[in-house]
């Protein structure tokens, strides 16, 4: 019990882990869409291209959210702009503002006096430094997403099946589209702090991943997966405060183990 | 018949993906109720027509009007059939959620589904012979069983005109007597459907109208009227042979896709 209880002493510790367990939700839930509409490399590509709007915000001082924030919606629409009528393949559009992205974002960083340190932080997330008027932006943000996740549960889960039947029903099939890259952008930049750019799109997949294997409908698939992303926040937070790791690390290592773990019961289960 | 209103109105119509134009200059009407065979050869513009049908492709040029209004005036009477290379199997859903999706258009998207919802589902799935596989995941079921759960889906959303893109290739024997009896149960309820299909003899047998297409109009009208050597010697050209007792062969192989090559485009 005392091993519980101890980290939760301290108020950077309550801070974090709050602020994990909300970011591990938001993740896997978003995370389905990711999985399901094969979005995983615009995931990565986004959580990277995130990197030049954190640092020019900390060059000037401003919140690194907002910055983020910015940076990530601008990513989100140029991919958008760019494979819009075929002028490029979109993997081919996203290939290019991540590395574009990435590039512009680790030479504004370079040029700082706290390199090292700093990029740590962004790249694999500080959730020991989450401070009050960070974790209500993360809860408040993250509250948004989903309520308009569950707001727009059918016509997302039509435009993610059946496109036709979208186009047959009249659903504004293209503003959705945008709606779920804007979300998923706002949802990397919330998991900033706490498992950091590098290790964002782990959190979006592993855990969708894992509760694709475990259900059959989308809605018991979306609960499962925000159960799992909960619990390994959860539990790696603690490993990262008891092995002194980087937490970031430690939270996607346990989803990965929940993952592996459902990945062999159903092997055992067909066999 | 004449004294129907006419319900589906192309006029002038021309499709086409980005610059190319598949169909042109089509003019037909539909009346109330009818059941009309598309057919033609391979790469004719059936399903490009199903498309613009839909609302999918947009016109190049014409207009299409279902009870007088401009297609897309009316929300949701206009269910379709989705070929099967256009829906992703592995998505999580059960059968009954798929065949719940008919009713989206007609609950409003914030609203759960009405116990009256419910009952046009389970309906539905027991009129296409799968409400005992309603809680199955879409993807287990054999080919001929996702059709007709997505005929189910049709069937719930009640549409006035239904379209159907290849129904009778590639299924099994009791989806295809499902799907015909289905056709005539939608007669007697005034519902169109609009079905293309390279079975011609079924065309002529089971259908009030036929419209033979090869990227455009070459003729439309009852069976006897279109099944004539002249209208299919236009459309079938040289795969077309015409034996000494009057008996005609048509060579056409391979269920069509004329649209693959253009998919790119369309995105």
């Amino acid at each position: 019990m005392n091993l519980i209880l101890e980290p939760l002493a301290y108020q950077f510790m309550q801070r974090g882990l709050l602020a994990s367990v909300i970011v591990g939700v938001l993740c896997a839930v978003m995370g389905t869409y990711v999985v399901l509409r094969g979005m995983a490399f615009l995931g990565d590509a986004m959580a990277h291209a995130i990197l030049p709007g954190v640092a020019i915000a900390y060059l000037l001082r401003g919140n690194l959210l907002v910055g983020a924030g910015i940076a990530a919606v601008l990513v989100a629409l140029s991919i958008g702009l760019f494979s819009r009528q075929g002028a490029v393949k979109e993997d081919t559009a996203i290939g290019i503002m991540f590395a574009a992205a990435l590039s512009l974002g680790v030479a504004l960083i370079s040029s700082m006096q706290t390199y090292a340190v700093d990029l740590s932080h962004i790249l694999f997330g500080n959730v020991l430094g989450v401070s009050a008027s960070d974790l209500w932006l993360i809860a408040g943000l993250s509250f948004a997403i989903l309520l308009t996740v569950g707001l727009l549960f059918k016509p997302f889960l039509v435009i993610s099946f059946d496109p036709v039947l979208a186009a047959t029903l009249r659903l504004p099939a293209e503003l959705l589209r945008n709606l779920m890259l804007v979300l998923l952008a706002l949802t990397v930049v919330v998991s900033l702090q706490t498992v950091g750019v590098s290790l964002a799109a782990a959190m979006l997949v592993t855990p969708a991943a894992t509760a694709y294997l475990l259900t059959r409908r989308l809605w018991p698939m979306m609960l499962v997966s925000a159960l799992i992303g909960a619990l390994s926040s959860v539990i790696g937070l603690y490993l990262s405060y008891y092995l002194n790791i980087v937490s970031g690390s430690s939270i996607v290592l346990t989803a990965t183990v929940f993952f592996l773990l459902s990945f062999l019961w159903k092997r055992m289960k067909s066999v | 018949m004449s004294h129907t209103p006419h319900r589906l109105e192309i006029e002038n119509a021309s499709i086409g993906y980005g610059d190319k134009i598949v169909m042109r200059n089509l003019t037909f009407q539909v009346p109330h109720g009818a059941r009309l065979a598309v057919v033609g050869p391979n790469g004719a513009g059936k399903s490009t027509l199903f498309k613009a049908l839909v609302g999918i492709l947009p016109l190049h040029g014409g207009r299409i009007l279902i009870h007088g209004k401009l297609l897309g005036a009316h929300k949701d009477c206009v269910a379709y059939i989705p070929q099967r290379e256009e829906v992703d199997w592995r998505f999580p859903v059960t059968v009954s959620d798929v065949v719940m999706m008919g009713r989206f258009g007609q609950m409003g998207w914030l609203s759960r589904p009405s116990k009256a919802d419910r009952q046009v589902v389970r309906k539905s799935m027991e009129q296409m012979g799968i409400a005992d596989l309603a809680a199955h995941s879409i993807g287990q079921l054999s080919g001929g069983q996702q059709q007709r759960a997505f005929l189910a889906r049709a069937i719930a959303q009640e549409p006035h005109i239904l379209l159907m893109d290849e129904p009778f290739t590639g299924v099994d024997v009791t989806t295809q007597d499902v799907t015909l009896n289905l056709l005539d149960h939608l007669h007697n309820q005034q519902v169109t459907t609009i079905i293309s299909t390279h079975d011609l003899n079924l065309a002529a047998s089971r259908f009030d109208l036929i419209l033979l297409l090869n990227h455009r109009l070459i003729a439309y009208g009852t069976p006897s009227q279109v099944f004539a050597k002249d209208n299919l010697a236009q459309a079938f050209g040289n795969s077309l042979l015409v034996m000494e007792d009057g008996m005609m062969l048509v060579d056409e192989c391979c269920p069509p896709d004329e649209d693959h090559h253009h998919h790119a485009d369309v995105k």
